[in-house]
């Protein structure tokens, strides 16, 4: 009955996510604890990013799907984050802050 | 007049099935556009009620026929109503969910239950916001600003704001319908580069609903739970900052004006090819611009805040940005003018609510211009010139296509032919009805009058005694359609199913269309508006 | 990437009749799951924009308020928060797995898998409730006899309270300060992990409809939509978290800062 072209995922790459999420979690938590001066945040941004990333990736399956435009709508929503985000704090750090 | 022609009919989506259960739990997306025709026309009436009671306290200068209250509870429901109840589904929910399957060759939405939800969803919202009109109304203006909003105002905006805020679901879930459906469900050989241009726009839109609506509906909700709750994130006096509700009110109020402008282009897209007989100018140019629109909306909301206290800086790269939106526009306009060239124009009543729409649409979108002008807008801001700019653009606009659709497409909605004379003498009336009301508005804002204000000095009484006598005339040009639409449902000739042979797959089916819209799925060889391939219509339905 | 498969290549063209799941306006079962992903997609997109109007109140105040934030957001649990931060990811894992389990076809698997998501889901909400229910004891709910005096104790040197102390009038004046805009903090604090926690119910419900489904047997390898896009709501649940966690808890948690 092989009349979609759906893929399966081996199990083991599904517990392999998983734990690289949970180490990365940790990782989050911990590194915060390190004095790392202005990229604290920067580097909690960047692993969460990372888990996002293979969350999107793996587990709703963006890497395996045949649907052309998931990937669109997903850069375009999170464009469209963006400009809200850049465009309003263009204007807050360019003023003078209350 | 008792001419009624009885015809063996054949089952159509009108007749498929009877009583009020077939139409209140119906998937037909048809029948849902017509609930939606219904419940908006009763919002419509409303916010027409309260245009009226500022038009005549605006008679004279003195404020005298309502209290400073009431008139500020009157223009704050006028535009929440117009905006929210009337505007936004207005060409969409309405057209775009009767038109946008058949145009596509499909039997219906991609989700007709949650096309139905849409509309139980947009009742339930109607209904909360005429309890809150009911128990005393709102009076923070369209704009919910805050602090006044969050905690000043004694009036319901939490019922009105959550109002809103339900609505914006309505909205959000038409255009996840459309969207999917233009992607999934375009019949055979419908290539993206064949689809009418009232598809692409309806696709356009339906993307600044869906990228739009949700920030505007947590910036609601923040206000009722800081009414409520008192939280304080827009608060001055506890650390908020009020200019953050601006910033993200703004993003998504002022895409909605493209979501009420471009639905407007698409029905304009439809009509001038139709009757100037000739190939849409430039198909690429003006499907791009819908799309270019919707995009570049999206980066200019802070022209609406000059003074609101925003950065200077920020200020000015906000009003470079606004100018770009005027580049689309313009391509359109020249698009269609272009488009009617040379063309074998005949002025049908559609026809004249285009040239309408094209010429109101030019005074707004230029005025538009004048107030995205960072100096401009200093002097005219919260003025009457802001006004009429935008009533040029959201009535002028946006109403005149929703008419100009209306006529075009009755045929096919109803299946009867409209009367043509009365049809065009009510699209003049329209007309001349409108700029004589907001014409004026453009120069007693000039002079400095500013907006949401009961009374005002003696001497700018003539422009508004002329504004309200506009005003009437524009009453009874928005009257005469509904008395002579109900009364072609009766009376009218029976329509063919091509009156206008126009190329649309929408007229390729039978009037009123059967409930799947065609008895056999198209398949689509040719492009979108070969009028130079069709007929002319025949003299039976150009009735002079 | 491939196209999806012509329908004539297909058995499903001969098949769809038989399909009780197909829907009248549909060509085939293709077309209509491809319908209901991509719609989830593009709602998904909205949700991103629904949460991101909350997003930028909190960048806007974080930058003007950062000590306030940093002392508000030190006073979260850090321990709590990551091993909830935990479930969640077990329950994207689980969500992950059923809807592997439907794609093979194994009923039994697929609804212990659900149940186990549904099980995180409940505990995430559980211990969502044990943090709010200690801020509320510490005083920290908005308006509520919201107080900040436990947080300017503890960071007198990062307020710059120790420099005021021969100026009685000032440091009043901060302390205020600092009572209003730690205030801010929870406000964001409480509707970010609040709307996330509304999403978390209405996943948790979705699932209980799911899992009644896939007990019954409706899901098979050919046909789990349902199943399907009810986990892309989830995983995105999961990663509006994935980014709460950072924002809320980890603003500044260096010793001695």
């Amino acid at each position: 009955m092989a009349d979609h072209s759906e893929h399966v995922v081996r199990a083991s790459l599904y517990w392999l996510v998983w734990a690289i999420l949970i180490v990365a979690t940790f990782l989050t938590a911990w590194v915060a604890t390190v004095d790392l001066g202005a990229f604290n945040t920067v580097v909690a941004l960047f692993i969460a990013t990372c888990k996002a990333s293979i969350v999107v990736l793996i587990f709703m399956g963006v890497k395996y799907t045949h649907e052309k435009m998931t990937r669109p709508i997903l850069v375009g929503a999170v464009f469209w984050l963006l400009i809200l985000l850049i465009l309003s704090l263009a204007d807050y750090s360019s003023r003078y802050a209350g | 007049m008792a001419t009624a022609a009885v015809t063996t009919e054949r089952k159509n989506y009108l007749n498929a099935e009877y009583g009020i259960r077939s139409w209140l739990l119906t998937t037909d997306h048809k029948r849902i556009a017509l609930l939606y025709l219904l419940s908006i026309t009763l919002f419509f009436f409303i916010g027409g009620f309260f245009a009226l009671l500022i038009r005549l306290e605006l008679l004279t200068p003195a404020g005298d026929l309502l209290t400073a209250d009431m008139y500020n509870k009157a223009f704050t429901m006028h535009g929440q109503i117009m905006v929210f109840f009337f505007l936004i589904p207005s060409i969409p929910a309405v057209l775009g969910n009767f038109l946008i399957p058949m145009m596509i060759g499909a039997k219906d939405l991609a989700f007709p239950r949650i096309n139905l939800l849409s509309w139980y969803i947009y009742v339930a919202a109607g209904v909360l916001y005429i309890y809150c009109l009911a128990t005393g109304g709102v009076d923070t203006g369209w704009t919910f600003y805050t602090p006044y909003s969050s905690m000043f105002s004694n009036t319901h905006v939490v019922e009105a704001g959550l109002a809103i805020f339900i609505v914006g679901f309505s909205s959000i879930l038409t255009g996840l319908n459309f969207v999917v459906t233009v992607h999934r469900m375009r019949a055979p050989g419908l290539t993206w580069s064949r689809l009418p241009l009232f598809v692409w726009s309806h696709y356009a839109t339906s993307i600044i609903m869906l990228l739009g609506t949700p920030v505007i509906a947590i910036t609601l909700v923040l206000v009722v739970l800081e009414r409520t709750l008192n939280l304080g994130i827009f608060d001055p006096a506890r650390g908020g900052d009020p200019v953050l509700f601006q910033h993200l009110f703004w993003f998504y109020s002022h895409p909605a004006v493209y979501i009420m402008i471009l639905p407007s282009m698409a029905v304009m897209s439809e009509i001038i090819p139709c009757f100037s007989r000739k190939r849409v100018f430039g198909y690429t140019f003006v499907a791009m611009s819908s799309i270019a629109i919707a995009a570049i909306g999206f980066i200019v909301w802070a022209h609406h805040m000059f003074v609101a206290g925003i950065s200077l800086y920020s200020a000015l790269v906000f009003s470079c940005l606004s100018f770009l939106v005027a580049v689309p526009s313009a391509i359109k306009v020249f698009n269609w003018t272009a488009t009617m060239y040379k063309g074998s124009v005949s002025f049908s009543t559609p026809m004249l609510y285009a040239m309408g729409f094209i010429g109101l649409f030019t005074i707004g979108g230029l005025t538009g211009l004048f107030l995205a002008t960072l100096g401009v807008d200093v002097h005219v801001h919260d003025t009457y010139f802001v006004i009429a700019h935008f009533h040029y653009v959201m009535v002028g606009g946006a109403v005149m296509g929703y008419l100009g659709g209306m006529h075009f497409w009755w045929p096919k909605i109803s299946g009867r032919m409209y009367p043509e004379g009365w049809g065009r003498l009510a699209a003049v009336v329209v007309f001349i009805g409108f700029n004589l009301t907001f014409f004026p508005q453009f120069i007693v804002g000039y002079l400095g009058m500013p907006r949401r204000y009961w009374q005002y000095p003696p001497e700018y009484q003539v422009y508004n005694v002329l504004s309200t006598a506009g005003a009437s005339i524009l009453a009874v040009g928005y009257l005469l359609p509904m008395v002579y639409l109900l009364w072609s449902l009766r009376y009218g000739k029976i329509a063919p199913d091509n009156p206008w042979q126009a190329t649309g797959l929408e007229w390729r089916t039978a009037s009123p269309p059967p409930t799947f819209n065609f008895d056999e799925t198209p398949e689509v060889t040719w492009e979108a508006y070969e009028y130079d391939k069709m007929p002319l219509p025949e003299e039976v339905t150009l009735e002079r | 990437m491939s196209d999806r498969a012509g329908i004539g290549e297909t058995p499903l063209a001969v098949e769809h009749e038989e399909r009780p799941e197909l829907r009248h306006h549909f060509a085939d079962v293709e077309q209509q799951r491809n319908a209901a992903t991509l719609g989830m997609w593009w709602f998904l997109g909205t949700e991103i924009m629904f949460f991101g109007g909350m997003f930028c109140a909190y960048l806007v105040y974080r930058r003007w308020y950062f000590p306030e934030f940093a002392a508000s957001s030190r006073s979260l649990d850090l321990i709590v928060g990551t091993l909830n931060t935990a479930v969640l990811i077990c329950s994207s894992l689980t969500v992950a797995m059923s809807v592997r389990a439907a794609q093979l076809g194994r009923r039994t698997l697929q609804v212990k898998l659900l149940l186990a998501t549904i099980f995180f889901g409940l505990v995430f909400l559980g211990v969502k409730a044990y943090e709010w229910n200690n801020k509320y004891k510490e005083h920290h709910i908005p308006t509520f006899s919201f107080s900040a005096n436990d947080l300017i104790k503890e960071n007198q040197k990062l307020f710059g309270l120790d420099q005021l102390q021969n100026d009685p009038a000032k440091l009043q004046e901060r302390k205020a300060e600092i009572q209003r805009r730690s205030q801010i903090f929870f406000s964001l604090y409480f509707a970010l992990t609040g709307m996330h926690a509304i999403h978390m119910v209405i996943g948790v419900g979705l699932f209980g409809v799911i899992t009644w489904m896939a007990y019954k047997g409706r899901f098979t390898p050919e046909y789990h939509t349902p199943l399907e896009i009810a986990g892309l709501y989830w995983h995105f649940v999961d990663i509006v978290w994935i980014y709460l966690f950072p924002l809320l808890y980890l603003i500044d948690r260096r010793p001695g800062a």
